[in-house]
């Protein structure tokens, strides 16, 4: 299992520099349009070929990798921090507060995540700006991707609630907002960090439906999800293969996390 | 005791499922957008009909006036109209649900049969060679998202319930593998195993009772997996279910058709926990 590990965060980090690279490996960039050699097949010039307006494939898996690789966690940290605040208050505060927390909680959690994310997604405007669109579907991941995180955080939080060393603090006088912020969050620590690592694939593979479904990142900027639709038209698999290779780099990125991260789960829901 | 304990989860239910569709609708109302549709700019409509389109939408403004009346309607089975397919939700939920139910309905037989196959032969066989490589094919699953395994269900012309069953499999089956591994290591079975019980008397007598609430409340989690899958497998492969009409509903800012759906899904999701959890605590009451 160690090996495993170590081979996937080589597969992890070789990803991520390379696409972090993309200017140097792709300096054509991910809009520009060969239009004398579109839908071309792999070559020379372009290693993956050229999707049906002529742009370059592998610039556009390199830069849409990167922005899954960077935005997914950022959503991710987003929706564990939200978790914290609302989980880890309503667990450490109690009474009213608690239960109103554990009723939205209950209710977004009543919803299953694929329908409510394509939902609010799609009631999003369609036809914004490629930034604005990228902002747009990773800031919803982050903001819905919080209640499973926020009951496991509420649980842990209210445990802590009533142990001798919070009593022994409050009896000192700890205003209650240093108490939360230096005595509770602490303690809630690794379960934090294991929602962290366990929402990052969670939000690559959701990220990944809604462009699949014309709801994620607007052309021409490149995602997983945007790439992974061309399959969309294929009649075969070996008809062009090569139309795989994002589909192949999203499994590989997906399974590295939950290699590295699998004891992660222990900590989580 | 039952009695009472159903008539609390009856009322958590329908309280959470009546906040589920002001939760929708509040969305519906406050995106952007809610106010326009295309009819609008039809040149063929004069003025008054405009005035009459626009006195239609504005009786949706108000989404707590929009919600109570839709709510009134409702408990006279009146469930609205639907804006873009100019029908009564009443009528499209008659039309499209039996579709969705029987996609998830196959779908969870198949992926609870090969689901519960495999972990019981993992758990019973303790051999690792056969765990991993269940572990490599259902990790594999789990990495593909549902809109692929709808795509390639259409590439490859096999029915869709086949990829809904392939998006629940791999997480029913890691989870029952986990919780009978657990109740087979037991001492007792391992008493039973010495004194050279058989093994289907060791599953259906010690393994089962032990590790069933549990599975029964992954059944409940299956449901909800089921018909999040069953939104882009049908509207991929061009079926015409419930999923494919909350999408079409989603993307039209269809507020009466989104409400009821969302209202419909929180029901069915909360009734199969539920159900679940109580038959589940049943067994659990039960002397031993």
């Amino acid at each position: 299992m160690k090996i495993w590990r170590r081979v996937a965060c080589a597969v992890l980090l070789l990803v991520l520099g390379v696409s972090l690279c993309a200017e140097l490996v792709a300096p054509a960039g991910y809009a520009r349009q060969y239009r004398e050699t579109a839908d071309a097949p792999p070559s020379r010039q372009h290693w993956l070929g050229t999707d049906d307006i002529g742009r370059d494939r592998f610039a556009r898996v390199l830069y849409g990798t990167r922005l899954s690789l960077l935005l997914a966690p950022a959503a991710a940290l987003l929706s564990t921090l939200m978790a914290a605040v609302i989980g880890g208050l309503a667990g450490y505060l109690g009474g009213m507060f608690e239960r109103v927390a554990k009723t939205v909680t209950d209710l977004f959690l009543s919803l299953p995540w694929l329908f409510l994310l394509i939902t609010v997604r799609a009631l999003l405007p369609l036809n914004a700006s490629p930034l604005v669109s990228v902002l747009a579907t990773f800031l919803i991941l982050g903001m819905l991707g919080w209640t499973s995180a926020s009951r496991v955080l509420c649980a842990s939080a209210a445990s802590l609630r009533d142990s001798d060393f919070l009593r022994q603090a409050r009896a000192s006088g700890i205003p209650a907002v240093r108490l939360f912020w230096i005595h509770v969050l602490p303690n809630l620590k690794p379960v934090l960090v294991a929602q962290f690592w366990i929402s990052i694939p969670v939000f690559i593979l959701s990220e990944a439906n809604l462009g699949i479904l014309g709801l994620g990142v607007a052309e021409p900027m490149p995602s997983w999800g945007s790439l992974l639709k061309e399959l969309e038209g294929l009649v075969s698999i070996g008809e062009e293969p090569w139309k795989f290779v994002p589909l192949i780099l999203l499994v590989a990125v997906v399974t590295s996390f939950q290699l590295i991260f699998a004891k992660q789960e222990e900590f989580a829901i | 005791m039952l009695g009472r304990k159903i008539a609390r989860h009856s009322v958590a239910i329908l309280v959470t499922a009546l906040l589920g569709g002001l939760l929708s609708a509040t969305m519906v109302r406050l995106a952007p957008g809610f106010d326009t549709d295309e009819e609008q700019i039809d040149s063929h409509l004069n003025s008054e009909s405009l005035r009459a389109l626009h006195r239609a939408r504005s009786q949706q403004r108000n989404i707590l006036v929009f919600y109570l009346q839709s709510l009134k309607r409702a408990s006279q089975g009146d469930l609205g109209s639907s804006l873009t397919f100019h029908q009564p939700v009443n009528k499209l939920l008659r039309e499209r649900l039996p579709l969705t139910l029987r996609l998830i309905g196959v779908a969870l037989l198949v992926s609870w049969a090969a689901a519960m196959t495999l972990a019981l032969s993992a758990a019973a066989l303790r051999l690792n060679s056969y765990d991993g490589l269940a572990t490599v094919m259902t990790g594999i699953l789990l990495c593909l998202p549902a809109a692929v395994l709808g795509l390639l269900s259409v590439l490859w012309n096999t029915p869709a319930a086949l990829a809904v069953a392939a998006i629940v499999f791999p997480r029913d089956f890691r989870y029952a593998r986990n919780l009978l591994g657990r109740a087979y290591s037991l001492p007792h079975i391992t008493a039973a195993r010495a004194k050279g019980l058989h093994e289907l008397r060791i599953l259906f007598w010690h393994v089962i009772p032990v590790a069933g609430p549990q599975l029964l409340a992954l059944a409940g989690v299956s449901v909800s997996l089921a018909i999040g899958a069953a939104i882009p497998i049908e509207a991929l492969c061009g079926l015409p279910g419930v999923g494919q009409l909350a999408w079409q509903a989603a993307l039209a800012r269809d507020l009466p058709l989104l409400v009821n759906i969302t209202v419909l899904v929180t029901l069915v999701t909360l009734l199969a926990n539920t159900a679940a959890d109580l038959i589940g605590s049943m067994g659990r009451s039960e002397p031993a």
